[in-house]
């Protein structure tokens, strides 16, 4: 592998098409953002604004992230948690409350939702673990692991967030999944869950906020109650449906310049932007997405040892996650839950995290740095 | 340490996984574009529909603006309701048959409602195209609604100053937002058609008195009229205002002003919480915060008397002799003068070619520091003005507040001016002539001040060097929460003088009373200490939107504080074109101290306790 040693050792990874889709999509974002808040309050800058500022903070994340050397980071990976999870138990306590969760910790005038964060170092510490377990049997492939998730999640959900909390199970899953739980284990996991289902639902019913079932209730449907919580489901539907194929054009989106839509900069965007651009601007959205993701799964595959590979996978199935999550609810396919869209939301937490998350991953392609090899 | 190999099969495993999630993912976002194609393209029409049948419509909630009030809870702004017309584009059939029905109902001016009605924005946002109509013409409008889709009839509040003309600088008054003002980032939760303050504390508490809109979903048939309204968001008042002046003493100052030009300030100087700031000519609030024509507009703007102009906080005259207080204290301080040593006046001070003439033809002869301040003699003045220096004397002017804005909370208040070396050179790009020291020494040429200033600087004379802000709001009540939040007075520093000097200075003001140029000013009532001041108007520089007025008589100062022993307030009084200080002005500074002193017991009233009685308003704190 001669060839290999004479690459340049530090830009070699930077893929332009990457970082075009990355770019591409948040312009998307701050389009959107910028068409729904016209005369809307935003506090002492447009929305849109506020976002771009978001985004250089998350360029430079991102920057940081694809610099550094990720055997390293994993090494933080504990603290760091410890340190989310304390962040996380002062949010209950200390914390901003917004719409009766409380996910802020305000930091003078800015605020962040430490949860965001949780995921990423979710990541991290799970990428770390399974790369120095031992690949045998089911205690440290599936308890250990999912006692490490356990305290984050219960956090997570007490706030109440089950977006961000959903997402900790998924990356989860998909962790489990790449470090190769035998396919009898994954079927026992499989029928132990259909078989405990009415009683986890019972649990879980109960341990819901009343909104949340509201929303769940809505969803089963949605036309039901269209000025009660299937109202949110509904005006969603219609403005994604009335786009038809062209879409109304910038401001032209009634729906969500009429204020029908709540959230339209944040969780309902995707709702906006398909009201404006229509299918066809829907089909450019969606392919750059999966441009993206098929880049990152790409990095994935030529990971040259397996803590990248899993970064990669976590990192992935997050976003994965969180787009499919929420274009499906905005489309009604799911129940609302506060799922941000990566990269197209307004949110500060949100784009930061997403973006460093993404440098990370551009740092698993890089060719190793590392003595060892 | 990470172990530095895997086994191949290991990788080959990860490989076939990422395989399998690949195709897993294509499958999911595969489902998506189909989901949303079914949306879109399929059903698109359908939700096309809906949404232009989205029959529902957003109508704000405007919130009632917070209340002001006097130190005594008596009431100053407060809101009458009054019923908006507002149209909503989506729903009208035909604009122009609009605007003719309109014009014809109201008689309104059709070239002004169509403007109104082309103003960038959502056809489904109703927007307001009259406010304060009459009972009759809203009644009117209900009954030919049927005949005009889209027009609707709104009860709101309308801003209401029950005092008239009394205060209506420091209340200033309210006004639709302007376009200009919505491109501003602190009026980015309002709208067209909010109402905010344009000017005074209206303006400049805007914030605390806006309050948050609430919003009311109505729904209309196809015809565009009203069937059904629910409520979604109550508006949420705005908090009030208690201010620190006491509308009695108010009301005195603008009545002792009558129909001259002027302006009185009386102020606390322990605390520099503002009794009286009166201007004259004054307008009429009610009458500018309504929609006011473009004729009746450029009337009050092009008036030769300038009534928006509030004179106490903007406008800018030479102090006058008035000025000789801080030069006084100047003088003492660099050691200049001790209290003792005398200057000849023969009724001119020679500098170079030019001879400078004192009031008094003839002069004072020998005069010590407290004879020049009772007969305020300008020789003396010249001569130390001529010693110390303009640098000196600017330095000092500076820390009695002079050439920079107080601070108070009104819009564009001014600083004016005190001329250094430095100022000069940066003004005028010309370097300072040392005969134009000796004019500044008396408080002429460039000098120029707001009789706000002067009042604060003679507070702070009063008060031992020991300065507050001028302030003119005390408290702000939460309306939401019921909490009164007191506001805490400003301490602006300490003037680092000599306890005798004051004492020295205040003994001659007093004496400036009863024995020197402002006999006038003297009463039975109560010590008052004093300077009288005139301002030459022929030497009056004060930028370039300067009108030469059409009478050059002087304007008149006077300053004061009382009582001499322990000053609890301290007055400005400027007459434009009165003539003498002492004269003019005097008499009216006395009627203000002691209508206060009557007013406010200095010992404390028990009154009987009032409960019971739903009245807005706080106890005093003057006991």
């Amino acid at each position: 592998m001669i060839d290999r040693l004479t690459e340049n050792r530090g830009l070699d990874s930077f893929d332009i098409r990457y970082v075009a889709l990355i770019l591409a999509i948040l312009g998307i974002g701050v389009l959107s953002i910028y068409s729904v808040t016209q005369g809307q309050p935003g506090g002492i800058a447009p929305f849109y604004l506020k976002q771009m500022m978001w985004i250089g903070l998350g360029a430079a994340a991102f920057i940081v992230m694809w610099a550094s050397d990720y055997h390293h980071l994993a090494r933080f990976a504990y603290p760091a948690y410890a340190f989310i999870l304390l962040m996380l138990l002062f949010v209950l306590f200390e914390g901003r409350t917004s719409k009766g969760a409380q996910r802020w910790i305000a930091l003078g005038p800015l605020s962040f939702q430490p949860s965001e964060f949780a995921k990423l170092i979710l990541v991290l510490v799970l990428a770390h673990y399974y790369s120095k377990a031992p690949r045998v049997g089911w205690l440290q492939r599936v308890i250990l692991p999912g006692l490490l998730v356990l305290p984050g999640l219960l956090l997570i959900l007490k706030q109440p967030d089950l977006g961000s909390g959903l997402s900790f199970v998924a990356v989860y899953a998909a962790m489990l999944l790449m470090v190769g739980v035998r396919s009898q284990a994954l079927g026992f996991i499989l029928l132990f869950g259909i078989m405990l289902f009415p009683f986890a639902w019972e649990g879980l019913w109960g341990s819901l906020h009343d909104y949340q079932r509201q929303r769940i209730m809505a969803f089963v449907d949605p036309d039901y109650d269209p000025g009660g919580k299937g109202y949110h489901a509904l005006q969603s539907k219609i403005a994604i449906g009335s786009g038809e194929l062209l879409g109304k054009g910038l401001y032209g989106g009634t729906q969500s310049q009429l204020k029908f839509l709540p959230e339209g900069h944040t969780d309902f965007v995707f709702a906006v932007f398909a009201e404006e651009w229509g299918f066809l601007g829907v089909l450019v959205l969606l392919t750059l997405f999966i441009g993206l993701i098929w880049l990152s799964l790409e990095i994935a595959s030529k990971a040259k040892d397996q803590l990248g590979a899993l970064l990669a996978v976590g990192i992935v199935a997050m976003l994965c996650f969180c787009v499919v999550v929420n274009i499906g609810m905005t489309a009604g396919m799911f129940p609302i839950v506060g799922i941000p869209l990566p990269l197209v939301s307004y949110g500060g937490s949100a784009t930061i995290m997403t973006m460093a998350a993404l440098g990370l991953l551009l740092n698993v392609k890089r060719k190793r740095l590392s003595l060892f090899y | 340490m990470a172990s530095a190999h895997y086994p191949e099969t290991e990788f080959g495993d990860l490989h076939r996984r990422l395989f399998i999630l690949r195709v897993g993912l294509l499958l999911v976002v595969a489902l998506l574009g189909l989901r949303l194609w079914h949306l879109q393209i399929r059903e698109g029409p359908y939700y096309r529909d809906l949404s232009e049948n989205n029959r529902t419509r957003q109508v704000l909630l405007e919130p009632a603006r917070g209340l002001i009030y006097d130190r005594h809870g008596v009431l100053l702004a407060n809101n009458v309701p009054s019923f908006s017309l507002y149209v909503t584009l989506e729903d009208v059939k035909d604009r122009e048959v609009l605007i003719q029905q309109l014009t014809d109902l109201l008689g309104l001016d059709p070239a002004l409602v169509r403007k109104k009605l082309m103003i960038r924005g959502s056809k489904l946002l109703p927007r307001k195209i009259k406010d304060r109509m009459t009972l009759r013409d809203a009644t009117l409008v209900e009954s030919h609604r049927l005949d005009m889709p889209g027009v609707m009839i709104q009860v709101e509040s309308q801003r209401n100053y029950p005092g008239g003309v009394t205060a209506a600088h420091l209340l200033g008054y309210v006004g639709e937002i302007s376009a200009d003002q919505l491109e501003k980032p602190e009026f980015v939760d309002l709208h067209q058609g909010s109402i905010v303050g344009q000017y005074g504390v209206e303006k400049s508490y805007d914030r605390h008195m806006r309050g948050v809109a609430g919003q009311k979903s109505v729904e209309v048939d196809a015809l565009g009229h009203e069937k059904k309204a629910s409520v979604v968001e109550r508006p949420q008042a705005g908090n009030d205002l208690y201010l620190t002046i006491d509308v009695r003493l108010q009301k005195l100052a603008e009545d002792l002003l009558g129909v001259e030009q002027g302006a009185i300030v009386a102020l606390d100087p322990t605390n520099g919480d503002i009794l009286a700031m009166a201007s004259r000519p004054a307008f009429d609030p009610n009458l500018l915060s309504r929609e006011l024509t473009a004729k009746q507009w450029v009337e009050i703007v092009q008036d030769e008397g300038r009534p928006l102009n509030n004179r106490a906080s903007q406008g800018q005259y030479p102090p006058g002799s008035t000025f000789k207080i801080p030069m006084a204290i100047a003088a003492l301080e660099t050691k200049t003068m001790t209290p003792s040593s005398t200057v000849h006046c023969n009724g001119g001070y020679q500098f170079g070619k030019r001879l400078y003439h004192d009031w008094k033809v003839g002069g004072h002869g020998y005069v010590d520091l407290h004879d020049a301040l009772v007969h305020s003699c300008d020789v003396y003045f010249y001569t130390i003005g001529q010693r110390m220096g303009i640098d000196v004397m600017a330095e000092f002017g500076k820390d009695f507040g002079l050439g920079r804005a107080t601070g108070v909370e009104l819009p564009s208040e001014r600083s004016g001016i005190m001329p250094s070396t430095a100022w000069k050179q940066k003004a005028k790009n010309e370097s300072w002539l040392p005969g134009e020291t000796i004019s500044a020494a008396i408080g002429q040429g460039y000098v120029t001040v707001t009789p706000l200033q002067m009042a604060s600087l003679v507070g702070t004379v009063a008060n031992n060097g020991v300065s507050y802000r001028p302030r003119l709001v005390q408290a702000v009540m939460d309306r939401t929460t019921g909490n009164l939040q007191e506001l805490p007075a400003v301490p602006r520093g300490k003037l680092n003088a000599k306890p005798d000097t004051f004492r020295i200075i205040k003994d001659a003001l007093a004496d400036v009373v009863t024995k020197g140029t402002a006999t006038r000013a003297k009463s039975s009532l109560v010590t008052i200490g004093g300077k009288t001041g005139t301002a030459q108007v022929a030497a009056l520089r004060t930028g370039p939107e300067e009108n030469i007025p059409k009478k050059y008589r002087d304007h008149a100062w006077f300053v004061a504080f009382a009582p001499v022993e322990s000053p609890k307030i301290a007055v400005a009084v400027l007459g434009e074109h009165m003539g003498h200080g002492g004269a003019a002005a005097a008499p009216l500074a006395k009627e203000v101290i002691e209508t206060y002193m009557k007013l406010t017991p200095q010992v404390p009233v028990v009154t009987s306790d009032l409960s019971g009685v739903a009245q807005p308003g706080r106890p005093s704190k003057d006991s």
